[in-house]
């Protein structure tokens, strides 16, 4: 075990990968030589070579079409969109190709690749810095979505999705690279150092797709909150001082619909807490599960907490982010209804 | 036609003398002004990036050793066509005597912010300026430009638009589909590509420039494609002239690539010493943009150190004022628009989400 944060997790995991699998390689914008703009792939080049951790041109749509082919080919790409408000470009790819390519030709062809993308707020990147693109791989269907919140997970889960046979969208929260974030942006930084989560293996190990982990147990409420939310929504429980269960989802779809239920069902109420805007959001179709298997175990209406329904504004960050406050309103609001 | 994709248009020659057929002849007013515009971006430039440093606002990008394009380019056209910039071009606004505390306070994020708040500093929008609105995904305004152009001719209007893209950024397919409609509707735009060989730590070659030039992919497209020393203010002049006229005659688009240098960092997040020799600007064999048009004028006896050295002073007052004008409303963080302007301009009017949302948050 070492600790490491996120980035540090996040690189040891594509050094495992392209230690043990000559098929797997790695690429994307100023991801070769310079590392990446949040050096996730630093010393990965140095190491492994130019063939197998490369810089790419500046076009989205190249880099997944180019990841595509690979994976229909054979091999394992693990792609970088250095941010995800900069996915777009990709999007015809990843949802006409990527998508569909084992339904349509019949099982003849699949795509097993990985997108990594960092993405969310809280670092003042303004409109295309800050976006929360989830909900619109999640609606794809054939496409995988994973959002760590901890350097141990994010190691774990990138390991699995990149030994999976299908494209996964992987989506990297950069607001808790270098440290957990409660929301509260007027305290000071807090690194991972100390944080059980960031003791990670150095060597292989993988973290399921599609099982959530249970955060915190509780009797009252249940939250649901993935990437930087989850650490909002520990906090935000605290402040409420409702005997809340915080379910981290990890990844979206899959989704460990199970484990959701379960938790509703003891629990009798539950909050949806994610920093994308609300109206057709993630948190939508987590809502609509909930009512239709949890009805009758339902003390209260489903909560759901999120940004609001306009870009991501650079002044307004703080009033944007769906912080702690946010959420210990919904909880107690739950608790009268 | 089909050789100047290939070559490299020059007026000012090494020792500072305007030379050969491309020469604009441009009167001393328009080449003190010329070089006004360029000081100005640069002082503001090295201000606001020590403002950064300071913690005052969130993000800066530097123009450092391009700004005689912007300069040229808004001073050579019409204070009606309008200009699809990227995020380094402020020495377009400055030719046009923009407000620097509109500037200044947009990098604040303060109150008095034209932009209301909504925007990451230095993605500027100034429609009356002739300078469409800026956002950070690279590339996506290019094919509006050939829109806007489209738009013109469409209505029989003599605007023409002027597009930018850096050359890092011809990979997206942004710029390849402007080019064909360009082409295809023979639209009054000229696309420029400004090659300031890097993008952010890959440099050119990765955007195919080792294979060929930038202005040569005109030439696929059916259109022409002009390379000009984008370090030489006369010749981005002449070339600009040139596009415009063409555009305005309605022979079509013109292709321009302006073969320059970044000289400073990319921006405010990276330190290019982790992938360049940091000294590599000093050997730019095209030279200091600046330098070179304050050696054209001093040739020509209308500029000497003296005048030289109090325009900069000057401009460095000007600057300091501004940057004071700003910090008295306050810095980012210190002073914002009311929130009300997050909701607004969503849509033209808000639908019932963002009424209960604003509502929601008490405003
Ligand atoms: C669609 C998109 N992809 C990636 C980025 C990240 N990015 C910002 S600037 C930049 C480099 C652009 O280089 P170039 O086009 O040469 O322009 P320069 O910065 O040199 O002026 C990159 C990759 C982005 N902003 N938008
Ligand atoms: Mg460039």
């Amino acid at each position: 075990m070492t600790q490491m944060n996120m980035i540090q997790a996040l690189n040891s995991a594509l050094d495992v990968l392209l230690t043990d699998d000559p098929d797997t390689l790695t690429f994307g914008q100023d991801v070769g030589y310079f590392g990446g703009v949040f050096r996730v792939t630093e010393g990965l080049q140095k190491k492994h070579g130019v063939t197998r951790c490369f810089d790419t041109p500046i076009s989205e749509g190249g880099i997944v079409a180019a990841a595509i082919g690979m994976a229909a080919y054979g091999l394992r790409p693990i792609v970088e969109i250095q941010f995800a408000d900069y996915i777009l470009p990709a999007y015809d790819q990843l949802v006409s190709e990527a998508a569909r390519l084992r339904y349509r030709s019949g099982g003849q062809f699949w795509a097993p690749m990985t997108v990594r993308a960092p993405y969310g707020g809280g670092i003042f990147g303004g409109q295309t810095h800050s976006q929360s693109p989830e909900a619109i791989f999640a609606h794809i269907t054939g496409l995988k979505t994973v959002i760590p919140s901890n350097p141990y997970d994010a190691k774990g889960l990138l390991i699995a999705a990149v030994e999976d046979d299908d494209p996964v969208i992987f989506l990297e929260p950069k607001r808790i690279y270098n440290g957990p974030f409660d929301g509260r942006q007027n305290q000071s930084l807090r690194t991972w150092a100390n944080e059980a989560t960031a003791e990670v293996p150095e060597g292989r190990f993988t973290v399921p797709l599609g099982k959530a982990a249970v955060v915190r147990e509780g009797r009252e409420a249940t939250v649901l909150a993935y990437g930087t939310m989850v650490h909002v929504a520990a906090a935000g429980i605290n402040d409420s001082g409702v005997n809340a269960e915080l379910i981290d989802l990890r990844s979206i779809v899959p989704l460990d619909i199970d484990t959701i239920i379960a938790s509703v069902r003891k629990t009798g109420r539950c909050v949806i807490l994610h920093e994308a805007s609300r109206f057709g959001g993630f948190g939508g179709e987590l809502s609509a599960l909930v009512q239709e298997r949890c009805f009758h175990h339902l003390r209260a209406p489903i909560e759901r907490v999120a940004g609001w329904d306009t870009p991501y504004p650079h002044a307004f960050e703080w009033d944007y982010f769906p912080g702690p406050t946010r959420l210990a309103d919904a909880l107690r609001r739950a608790m009268e209804a | 036609m089909r050789d100047l994709p290939y070559g490299l248009i020059r007026v000012l020659d090494d020792g500072g003398d305007a030379v050969g057929p491309w020469n604009p002849n441009l009167s001393a007013e328009v080449l003190v002004a010329g070089l006004r515009a360029m000081l100005l971006t640069r002082a503001f430039d090295d201000r606001m990036f020590r403002l950064h440093r300071q913690g005052k606002t969130s993000f800066y990008m530097k123009s450092t050793g391009e700004e005689a394009i912007g300069a040229a380019q808004s001073m050579a056209l019409d204070a009606n066509d309008m200009s699809f910039p990227t995020y380094r071009m402020l020495s377009w606004l400055m030719a046009r005597e923009y407000p620097l505390e509109d500037l200044v306070n947009q990098i604040f994020s303060n109150a008095n912010d034209p932009l209301k708040g909504r925007q990451l500093p230095i993605l500027y929008s100034a429609r009356d300026y002739g300078f469409y609105s800026l956002s950070g995904n690279v590339g996506s305004r290019f094919g509006a430009a050939v829109g806007w152009a489209m738009a013109s001719a469409f209505k029989h209007d003599t605007k023409i638009a002027i597009a930018h893209i850096g050359d890092g950024t011809t990979a997206e397919g942004d710029f390849h589909e402007a080019l064909t409609f360009a082409s295809v509707y023979r639209a009054p735009v000229i696309l420029c590509v400004v090659n300031n060989q890097w993008a952010i730590s890959t440099y050119s070659g990765f955007a195919g420039g080792e294979s060929t030039t930038f202005a040569a992919k005109a030439l696929a497209y059916g259109l022409p494609g002009l390379r000009i020393d984008g370090n030489d203010f006369l010749a981005v002049w002449a070339a600009t002239e040139w596009a415009a006229e063409r555009a305005r005659t309605n022979n079509g688009a013109t292709l321009i690539e302006l073969f320059t240098y970044r000289a400073a960092a990319h921006s405010t997040s990276d330190d290019p010493g982790k992938y360049r020799p940091v000294d590599e600007a000093a050997h730019w064999p095209l030279g200091d943009p600046v330098e070179r048009l304050r050696g054209h004028i001093t040739r020509l006896g209308i500029w000497d150190d003296t005048k030289h050295e109090a325009l900069i002073a000057g401009l460095d007052s000007t600057v300091r004022l501004a940057v004071k004008a700003g910090e008295a409303i306050g810095t980012l963080g210190k002073s914002k628009p009311s929130v009300k302007e997050m909701f607004e301009d969503v849509f033209a009017t808000p639908d019932w989400r963002l009424i209960e949302q604003r509502r929601e948050l008490g405003i």
